[in-house]
C-alpha cells in the first residue's frame, strides 16, 4: 500500500485533474477551493504558456463579454484555448461568463466569442413580469434538456446559484444541455463535444456543485 | 417555482459573532469561524458577514479572518464593514468573497461604488442602506458608524447608489433589528418600487411567515440575524436555518 502510494505521488509529469484559467475576470480561488475539497488537484494557471498538455480546463469568469474577450485576447490566451479544445480536445468547462465567451456574439457588446458553440448570447427574458428583476440573482432548479456526463436527467433535484444578465440561444437544440426558468425558460448550460458550457456557479452551489465537479473529474482526459 | 434567496447575517465585533438589538446591546453568540462551518453544512442560500467595529473603530477589514471564512463557504459570501477603497475590495476579492457590501464609504464618497463595479461588475457590488423612523413614524437615513449622512432622503440614497452601479440594496430597518417582531412591509414595498436592482430586506424576521411577508412587499432576498442564531424567549444561541423543503413550500402557498 505505501508502495504504492509513493509511486503514485513521485510521478513527475502528472499535470493536476484541472487547469483553471486567470486572466483576471473571475474568482478563481472559490472554483480551486471546490476542487480542493473533493480530493481534486487543481492549478491556477495565469501564463497561456502553462496551457500545453493540461488535463482539463476550466473557464471561469465574471463582468462584461466584451471585457472577458478583451482579457483573453491581451493576454494572448486564444490561440492556446484554441489548441486545447478544438486540437486536444481535452475537457473544458466555461462558467458563467467564461460559458458566454464560448459563443460567438454577445447582445451585451461588439466582441467577437471564442465561437466553440454555435449560439449567440441575448438578455434575460423574464416575460414580462415587473417583480423579476435583473440580474436574474439566486438559485434555480435546473434540468437536463438531454442524458450527459454532468447534469444527471434522473429526475433528481438540482439546483444552482446563479448571478447573470444575458444567457446563450443555441441554433441546435442538441448543444442544450440543461434549462432552468426565470420569467421564461433558457439555457442554463450547453455542450458540443468535449466542450461544456454553465451559466450557474457550481462553486458556489454546496453539493449540488461539488456533484457535478466530480462528475467533471469522471471525463476521460 | 420562483424562489428568493434566505441570507443569514452575521455581525463581527471584535473578533467575536455578536447580534445586535436595535443596533445596539450587541450579545456574544459565538466563534465567527464556526458558525460559518455550521451555516456551510445547512446549505444556506447565501451569507452575509458584517463587521460593525470596523469604520467606528477607523480600522479596515480583518483579512485574515475573512479568508479563513471564505475557506468555509461553498456558497456565496457578501463581506460589509470596513471598506473604504477600491484596493480593499480587490483583496476581498481575491480572497474569495463574491460580493462587498458599503455603507460609509458610499455615503461618503460614491464614487467608490462605480470603481469597485467597473472592475468587478454591478453584482459583486452590495449598498447598504440602514433607514430608521422617527416619532412620527416617518423613516431616514441612518448611520450607525457615525459617518455624516449627506441627505437625509433615503429613497434618494438608494437611487444615488443604483446610479453609481450598486447591483443589489441591502435595507435594514434599524427598528426592526433583533426584534423577531416582523419586518417593515411599507418600507421595503417604497424601496422596492425605487431600486431598480434586486433589494434585500433586513431586521425584523421572527418567522418563515415574515420571510414571506417581504418578499410579497418586493424584496427578491431576506436577510435575517436572530431568527438565525437565538432559539426560544430567553434567546439562547442555536444556529439553525429552514429546510429546503419548508421555504419550496412557503415559495409555493398563495400569497
Amino acid at each position: 500500500m505505501t508502495t504504492e502510494m509513493a509511486f503514485n505521488a513521485a510521478e513527475p509529469d502528472q499535470r493536476p485533474d484541472v487547469t483553471i484559467v486567470d486572466c483576471g475576470i473571475g474568482n478563481i480561488r472559490s472554483v480551486q477551493r471546490m476542487f480542493e475539497a473533493i480530493d481534486g488537484r487543481a492549478e491556477i494557471i495565469t501564463d497561456p504558456g502553462a496551457i500545453t498538455g493540461c488535463r482539463r480546463l476550466i473557464l471561469p469568469g465574471v463582468g462584461a463579454f466584451d471585457a472577458g474577450m478583451r482579457a483573453l485576447a491581451e493576454g494572448g490566451w486564444i490561440e492556446a484555448l484554441n489548441e486545447v479544445a478544438l486540437v486536444e480536445k481535452a475537457p473544458v468547462l466555461g462558467i458563467c461568463l467564461g460559458m458566454q465567451l464560448l459563443c460567438r456574439h454577445s447582445e451585451e457588446g461588439r466582441a467577437e466569442g471564442l465561437g466553440w458553440i454555435k449560439a449567440d448570447v441575448v438578455r434575460i427574458d423574464t416575460g414580462g413580469d415587473a417583480r423579476l428583476k435583473i440580474p436574474h440573482m439566486g438559485w434555480t432548479e435546473t434540468y437536463a434538456a438531454k442524458p450527459n456526463p454532468l447534469i444527471p436527467s434522473d429526475g433528481a433535484e438540482q439546483r444552482f446559484y446563479y448571478v447573470h444578465k444575458y444567457r446563450a440561444r443555441c441554433d441546435r437544440r442538441e448543444d442544450v444541455l440543461a434549462t432552468a426558468t426565470y420569467g421564461t425558460e433558457f439555457v442554463s448550460a450547453v455542450h458540443r463535444d468535449n466542450i461544456f458550457g454553465v451559466q450557474f456557479h457550481p462553486e458556489k452551489s454546496h453539493r449540488f456543485g461539488m456533484a457535478l465537479f466530480r462528475r467533471f473529474l469522471e471525463l476521460p482526459c | 417555482m420562483l424562489s428568493h434567496r434566505v441570507i443569514p447575517c452575521l455581525l463581527l465585533n471584535d473578533g467575536g459573532l455578536v447580534k445586535t438589538l436595535k443596533f445596539a446591546k450587541p450579545k456574544y453568540v459565538g466563534d465567527p469561524i464556526n458558525a460559518v462551518r455550521i451555516f456551510n453544512e445547512k446549505e444556506v442560500d447565501e451569507l452575509m458577514v458584517l463587521d460593525i467595529g470596523a469604520t467606528r473603530e477607523g480600522r479596515g477589514p480583518d483579512f485574515d479572518l475573512i479568508e479563513q471564512l471564505a475557506g468555509e463557504c461553498f456558497m456565496p459570501l457578501c463581506y460589509g464593514g470596513g471598506i473604504r477603497s477600491f484596493e480593499d475590495a480587490r483583496t476581498l476579492f481575491k480572497l474569495g468573497v463574491e460580493k462587498v457590501a458599503l455603507q460609509s464609504a458610499a455615503i461618503q464618497s460614491p464614487g467608490v461604488i462605480r470603481e469597485i463595479a467597473d472592475h468587478a461588475g454591478e453584482q459583486a457590488v452590495v449598498v447598504s442602506i440602514d433607514v430608521k423612523r422617527n416619532w412620527r413614524g416617518k423613516p431616514s437615513l441612518f448611520s450607525a458608524s457615525g459617518a455624516p449622512i449627506r441627505h437625509s432622503d433615503w429613497l434618494a440614497s438608494i437611487r444615488e447608489a443604483v446610479a453609481m452601479g450598486a447591483g443589489e440594496i441591502l435595507l435594514t430597518a434599524v427598528d426592526r433589528d433583533g426584534t423577531l417582531q416582523g419586518v417593515d412591509s411599507d418600507l421595503i414595498r417604497e424601496a422596492a418600487n425605487c431600486a431598480e436592482v434586486p433589494l434585500i430586506a433586513n431586521g425584523g424576521v421572527g418567522s418563515l411567515s415574515d420571510i414571506r411577508a417581504a418578499t410579497d412587499a418586493g424584496a427578491s432576498a431576506v436577510a435575517a440575524g436572530a431568527f438565525f442564531v437565538f432559539h426560544g424567549p430567553h434567546r439562547a444561541v442555536l444556529i439553525t436555518y429552514p429546510r429546503y423543503d419548508d421555504l419550496r413550500a412557503l415559495w409555493n402557498s398563495p400569497s
